[in-house]
């Protein structure tokens, strides 16, 4: 039956998520893309939320919580509020404990799972994006061959977070490159598996907070039990999905973020006489801004909704990333022009806001709910 | 829990509205576009007959609400969206043009007593086809509907009414072609302001009410749209809905939150536009070979894919504005914000998804032959009646910057 309604443990986790990410991460977040550096205090403080140890299941050491998309997508807009890339840094072991939760064997997720059920942060990633500009998941260019006992990999990654602080990476490749989604499989590298390069940090327009890198792939050779599912390997259409919803949930907290910012501002700056938001030319562009922030947070609940009945959500996924790419454009573009000069100037945030936005229409994998 | 699914029931009572608007509305769109001010009775007919078998009082939404159980009977102004979409879909001239008692008997609803309530919607549920109509806006005011000129003076046990109101939804058919009402709004006194304005029902024939002309539209052909002249038109003490108190709150407060319900019902007319539009399109493309391929990389795909996927994401974006508006007012949550949200949204973003079907089907799209650059022309009202996209905006913009409409205007 239709609801609109959050259930009250989704509540309770978001006045959670949004008093941190006030508290906290929004004070961090210039420094964060000014140095290039997350304090590490601030990483532990987001993992005692238990946003990653908390859907872990009990027998692995977690708490157990169901997992949901939809919260997830709660989760991941509340953080993003704060700031785009300390909200990807906090999550990202997520990007190989849920798919090895979700489809791992036992003795994978025995293996791989306690890493994230600790006291303190472990970083954790999964390679997914390649650097072409028409990089399409469902026709990964990576290949992993079998030969003998296991698997060769071969490719380029780029856009993997924490890659060099990972004790294990979670890679996506092409079995099969013609099969569409079902010819892609996961591979958990331990770092310094022979052929594995991480190489150097990758410099962005935007999320520049995050470490991010580039990865080569050279003849790596794996064994078999370490693709993920073992012999079943993993429905790649879903993970997608879940990536994509993630990503849109963050773009909905980057729009957010630039619009309550700049609402802010224009009830304080005056122009002849009266706050510049007395003035419809600056009072439409936010009524639109508004507007299009819940139109898409709606999206990405419809496809949280449908990964929550077990779907795939392969077109509402795509449907809410796209979408949410474009609005979030809009509305940072908006909250700069809005501030005029001011929004120029990086005293303020939105110029941030606007540079993280851009990425969601680029990056792919670096997410999940 | 966030879920926008349908229970089986309502699905399968949405099929039913669907083959009324394949089966009824289709095959007569074209020809009552064409004959602009020509009336269907047959489908008139047939629409009343169908509300007089389903009770007392259906509307839309009562055949569609489940029975009991679950709760979800009372999403009754969400139901209503449901139905509305499919009706539009067949053809929104005609839905507008179906016998019922309208915002007319929406106004009665909210602010009559119920005493006024029987006498006045008591008809809706026997006899032959009746229309109720509602007529505010006059050549010289439309979104400023506070600077009313239209008077009301009282004299023994009546009212007299003086003044000129346009754009009035089946106003001919309410006041003239069947014994229906008019609802019209009038001031007790100039001075007051909207405090002044105050609702009169007036019976259909009622002497000093005229219809002096049925406007020729760029869409929506097959609803009348009215010119009405009042002359000294008189009607009974007790017509007036509300207090003539003119300190009284209610009266126009009412009616304007009647607003709240009809807003998502018109973004609900306009995506049941759009999805006739984008559906039609969807048919072409596919016959045409054009694949549409959910996906894969934006940077691949071809002009016409992310074309369509636009019109296609644009719609449910509106969608769920919409059902979000009206399954809030179904909570009883104050829901003006979201329901302005979703009629800006939809009202645009339907006029752009027909706007582009006509530009992508080429000249097919441009040709009578074909249905869809009636459903552009018939589109655009949405982002007109029952307050224009600007209208909403300034609602929307008040509303979330917490300003009074002397602050922002």
């Amino acid at each position: 039956m239709i609801s609109f309604d959050l259930t009250e443990e989704q509540q309770m986790i978001r006045d959670t998520v949004v008093a941190f990410a006030a508290a906290e991460i929004r004070p961090a977040a210039r420094a964060a893309d000014e140095t290039g550096a997350i304090p590490s205090a601030l990483i532990e403080q987001a993992w005692e939320l238990g946003l990653v140890r908390g859907v872990i299941p009990e027998k692995f050491g977690g708490y157990g919580d169901a997992r949901s998309a939809v919260t997830g997508a709660i989760v991941a807009e509340e953080l993003a509020f704060g700031d785009l890339s300390i909200a990807i840094h906090a999550l990202a072991p997520r990007l190989i404990a849920f798919p090895v939760m979700e489809f791992g064997s036992d003795d994978q997720r025995g293996r791989i799972l306690k890493d994230f059920a600790g006291d303190t942060f472990a970083a954790g990633t999964a390679a997914l994006a390649e650097p072409r500009f028409d990089f399409d998941a469902s026709a990964l260019d990576t290949t992993a061959k079998p030969d003998g006992a296991g698997f060769i990999l071969n490719g380029v990654k780029c856009c993997v977070p924490l890659a060099s602080d990972s004790a294990t990476i979670l890679v996506f490749a092409a079995s099969n490159r013609d099969a569409g989604f079902g010819g892609m499989d996961g591979f958990l590298l331990p770092r310094g598996t022979p052929g594995l390069t991480v190489s150097g940090r990758e410099q962005n327009m935007g999320l520049k907070g995050l470490a991010t890198y580039e990865m080569k792939l050279e003849n790596c050779r794996v064994g078999r039990e370490s693709r993920l599912g073992g012999d079943h390997g993993i429905n790649f259409a879903r993970i997608v999905g879940q990536s994509r919803v993630a990503a849109a949930a963050m773009a909905v907290g980057v729009a957010h973020a630039a619009y309550a910012y700049a609402k802010a501002y224009d009830k304080e700056r005056k122009a002849f006489g009266v706050p510049i938001a007395a003035k419809q030319a600056i009072a439409f562009m936010l009524a639109e801004m508004a507007i299009e922030i819940d139109a898409t947070r709606l999206l990405v609940w419809e496809a949280a909704a449908c990964l929550d009945r077990g779907e795939d959500a392969l077109t509402e996924s795509y449907q809410a990333r796209n979408y949410a790419a474009q609005s979030s454009m809009m509305v940072t573009d908006n909250a700069v022009q809005i501030l005029g000069g001011h929004g120029y100037i990086r005293e303020h945030p939105v110029e941030m806001f606007l540079r993280n936005a851009r990425g969601f229409a680029v990056l792919e994998g670096i997410a999940t709910v | 829990m966030i879920d926008f699914e349908f229970e089986p029931q309502v699905r399968a009572q949405l099929k039913i509205y669907h083959a009324v608007a394949e089966g009824l509305m289709r095959p007569i769109s074209r020809e009552y576009d064409e004959r602009e001010h020509e009336k269907p009775w047959q489908f008139f007919e047939a629409m009343w007959s169908a509300s007089q078998s389903l009770g007392p009082a259906a509307g839309p939404e009562k055949s569609i609400a489940p029975e009991k159980g679950d709760g979800a009977a009372k999403l009754r102004n969400l139901y209503t969206c449901l139905s509305t979409e499919e009706l539009c879909w067949g053809d929104a001239g005609l839905f507008l043009s179906i016998p019922n008692p309208g915002l007319g008997g929406a106004a009665v609803a909210a602010a009559g007593t119920p005493e006024q309530k029987d006498r006045f919607l008591r008809r809706f549920r026997e006899g032959r086809p009746k229309w109720g109509a509602m007529a505010i806006t006059e050549p010289g005011c439309g979104s400023d509907s506070a600077a009313i000129t239209t008077t009301a003076t009282r004299d023994g046990d009546e009212w007299v009414i003086n003044g000129t109101k346009i754009f009035c939804t089946a106003g001919q058919m309410s006041a003239e072609k069947s014994e229906g009402f008019v609802v019209v709004w009038a001031t007790l006194d100039r001075s007051a302001g909207r405090a002044g304005i105050k609702p009169f029902v007036v019976e259909h024939h009622t002497p000093g009410m005229t219809v002096t002309r049925v406007e020729n539209k760029l869409g929506i052909r097959a609803s009348d749209t009215a010119m009405i002249v009042f002359d000294n038109c008189r009607v009974p003490a007790s017509n007036l809905l509300g207090s003539a108190e003119v300190k009284a709150t209610g009266g126009f407060k009412d009616v304007m939150a009647t607003f709240d319900a009809t807003r998502p019902i018109v973004a609900a007319m306009a995506i049941g536009v759009g999805r006739a539009a984008l559906d039609y399109v969807r048919d072409f493309l596919k016959d045409q070979k054009v694949p549409i391929r959910y996906g894969i990389s934006p940077r691949r795909l071809t002009a016409v894919e992310r074309d369509f996927m636009e019109m296609e994401v644009q719609l449910k974006a509106a969608r769920l504005l919409t059902w979000r508006a009206a399954w809030m007012l179904d909570m009883g949550l104050r829901n003006s914000l979201e329901a302005s949200m979703a009629k800006a949204k939809a009202g645009k973003a339907v006029t752009l998804i027909t706007q582009k079907a006509v530009e992508l089907l080429g000249p097919i799209g441009y040709s009578r032959k074909v249905l869809v650059e009636k459903w552009m022309r018939d589109a655009k009202i949405n982002d007109i009646f029952e307050g224009t996209q600007q209208i909403n905006l300034m609602i929307v913009a008040r509303r979330i910057l917490d300003y009074s409409s002397k602050e922002l205007n």
